[in-house]
């Protein structure tokens, strides 16, 4: 049962761009790029309970330095140009989480939001690099002699990468890492006493998580083609932790539907921007009270024996 | 028998109060010792020294020739000194399974990079790692609860989960907080077995801290008093139970 709707899932994937019209097609594309920032923010703030109000920082770096690499980088290809794009952010992710290593609950909330606000203004003021809030045209993703000029074109871009980071991420919780991060989650005491380097692995779950913004972020700034710091405020870091708080932390799956879920309803949204707020309260409030897991908890709660 | 954990002048205040006033605490290799006294006396905070979460004012505490006090709390269990807690202190929300196998973190081999991309050498160090986790919770007796979330088992349960966490990190010395709290006297008799075998098949020493009397004076090679910070008497099992100063202490001085 399970296997038959997994292989509904993926030929109607795959065959998505053939089948919808073009905007939807993009807004698939959309999801999926939500999708790897919620899978990123979920490894720190569902594993290791960090949580930040401060990815759409992450995802501004991991943008800007794919539009950049693409400006300067002679004709990059797109895999290289992603990997690098997740390697700085990551580095920006562990200058980030050393400093946070003294801070807990609301208190490294606050850094994380303030660092999301500093992003920005970097942004603004480096105008010479990122053209600052006149906005910065992304060059055309690249694979060799080809530039993925078309929506269906990057939406398979989109979906190879979602889908390598998807099973990576299946893989690192599954095993030593992943408990490593539930157990500082869990009991930090613990977790010490049981020979896990606390320290280290927080700075490990910032990097891994600012990692997979960084590379959402390059496929972000193909998607949408021209950045300006504005598409980077503070409500799409709150969009992504309600995409995690929705689909359920410490829980893979649940970022992917959650991401689907909140990337979706924004979009229906859109002629209504003075209730999203509201909406978006009432869905966090919502779960806090009635449905603490997420939908992923509330599954395993449907399914267990 | 060498000394193996060798404690001496510890102190520390909390606040002005002297939680524990110029302890000196020598435990032989292959071991048995328990610490007892009444509440308060600075039981606790002895393991809290030993494994790196609290630092001492004055003192020193060698484990093999090695200072312990230089080290942080991950790397004191990596050198070989596990613990239990004494009100638990679970994986909650983790599997019984899973609590064991974080013990083990230390003994696998599997970073970020090897387990994102399941290469063959992480997958089977896994394996390995869940059969000899199993082991263990049969060893304790909770084979059949591997599944299942650590909160939701009985107290007495957890405490044995605890025991088996620490063993997975392949300790040399263990710190047993309080193991027999909450059990009954049929439990408590199977415990002290356990320790025994532990002792004899798998040449761990034991330190522990323990009220119930019939634990403490059945498997104890030493026993060691604390009252009010201050170690008031050390010696066998019989000679306590006999020394004035710790019927005193215990009891309150005869009117």
């Amino acid at each position: 049962m399970r296997r038959a709707v997994l292989l509904v899932f993926v030929i109607v994937g795959l065959a998505w761009p053939l089948l919808a019209p073009r905007y939807f097609v993009f807004l698939a594309s959309l999801v999926f790029v939500n999708a790897i920032v919620a899978m990123g923010l979920n490894l720190l703030s569902g594993y290791t309970h960090q949580l930040s109000f401060g990815h759409a920082g992450f995802l501004a770096i991991g943008a800007y330095t794919t539009a950049l690499l693409g400006l300067h980088g002679g004709g990059l290809p797109a895999p290289l140009a992603l990997l690098g794009a997740g390697v700085v952010t990551a580095a920006v992710g562990v200058a980030l989480g050393l400093p946070c290593l003294r801070l807990e609950g609301l208190y490294l909330t606050m850094a994380t939001l303030a660092f999301g606000f500093v992003v920005i203004e970097a942004i603004l003021n480096l105008d010479r690099l990122t053209n600052g809030a006149d906005g910065l045209r992304v060059p055309a993703a690249r694979m060799g002699p080809w530039a993925l000029t078309t929506d269906g074109a990057r939406y398979y871009l989109v979906v190879v990468v979602t889908a390598l980071l998807v099973i990576a991420a299946l893989n690192v919780t599954r095993m030593r890492v992943g408990r490593a991060l539930l157990a500082i989650r869990e009991s930090e005491i613990a977790a010490q006493a049981s020979g896990v380097p606390v320290a280290t692995w927080k700075t490990i779950a910032f990097a891994l998580s600012a990692f997979y913004t960084g590379v959402a972020g390059g496929l972000f700034a193909w998607l949408i083609g021209t950045l300006s710091p504005d598409a980077f405020d503070v409500f799409l870091s709150v969009d992504f932790v309600v995409m995690i708080i929705l689909g359920g932390l410490g829980s893979v799956p649940g970022s992917i539907v959650g991401a689907a879920v909140v990337t979706v309803l924004n979009d229906a949204l859109a002629g209504f921007q003075n209730y999203r707020p509201l909406i978006f309260g009432t869905i966090l409030i919502g779960c806090m009270l009635f449905m603490p897991g997420g939908i992923a908890g509330a599954w395993r709660r449907q399914t267990a024996p | 028998m060498t000394g193996l954990l060798s404690v001496s002048g510890l102190s520390i205040n909390f606040g002005g109060l002297a939680a524990l006033s110029d302890l000196d605490l020598e435990v032989a290799e292959g071991a048995i010792v328990a610490l007892i006294g009444p509440n308060g006396a600075g039981k606790t905070t002895v393991f809290n020294v030993l494994s790196g979460l609290y630092h001492p004012s004055r003192g020193r505490v060698t484990f093999r020739g090695d200072d312990l006090l230089a080290l942080a709390p991950y790397a004191i269990a990596r050198r070989g000194v596990a613990r239990t807690f004494q009100n638990t202190e679970v994986f909650r929300r983790l599997s019984a399974l899973d609590n064991v196998l974080i013990g083990r973190h230390a003994h696998i081999k599997g970073g970020v990079l090897g387990g994102a991309l399941a290469l063959p050498r992480v997958r089977s160090e896994e394996a390995r790692a869940r059969r000899d986790a199993r082991a263990l919770l049969d060893l304790v007796g909770l084979g059949d609860s591997a599944n299942v979330e650590a909160a939701s088992l009985p107290l007495g349960h957890q405490k044995r989960l605890e025991m088996a966490r620490a063993l997975a990190a392949e300790p040399t010395l263990l710190l047993l907080d309080e193991p027999a709290g909450g059990l009954n006297p049929t439990e408590t008799r199977e415990l002290m077995g356990l320790i025994r075998r532990l002792r004899d098949e798998r040449k761990l020493t034991i330190l522990l801290v323990e009220h119930d009397m019939q634990l403490v004076m059945g498997i104890s090679d030493r026993v060691a008093v604390l009252d009010h910070g201050r170690k008031i008497a050390e010696g066998k099992p019989g000679e306590i139970s006999r020394d004035p100063a710790v019927i005193e202490a215990y009891l309150g001085a005869p009117e």
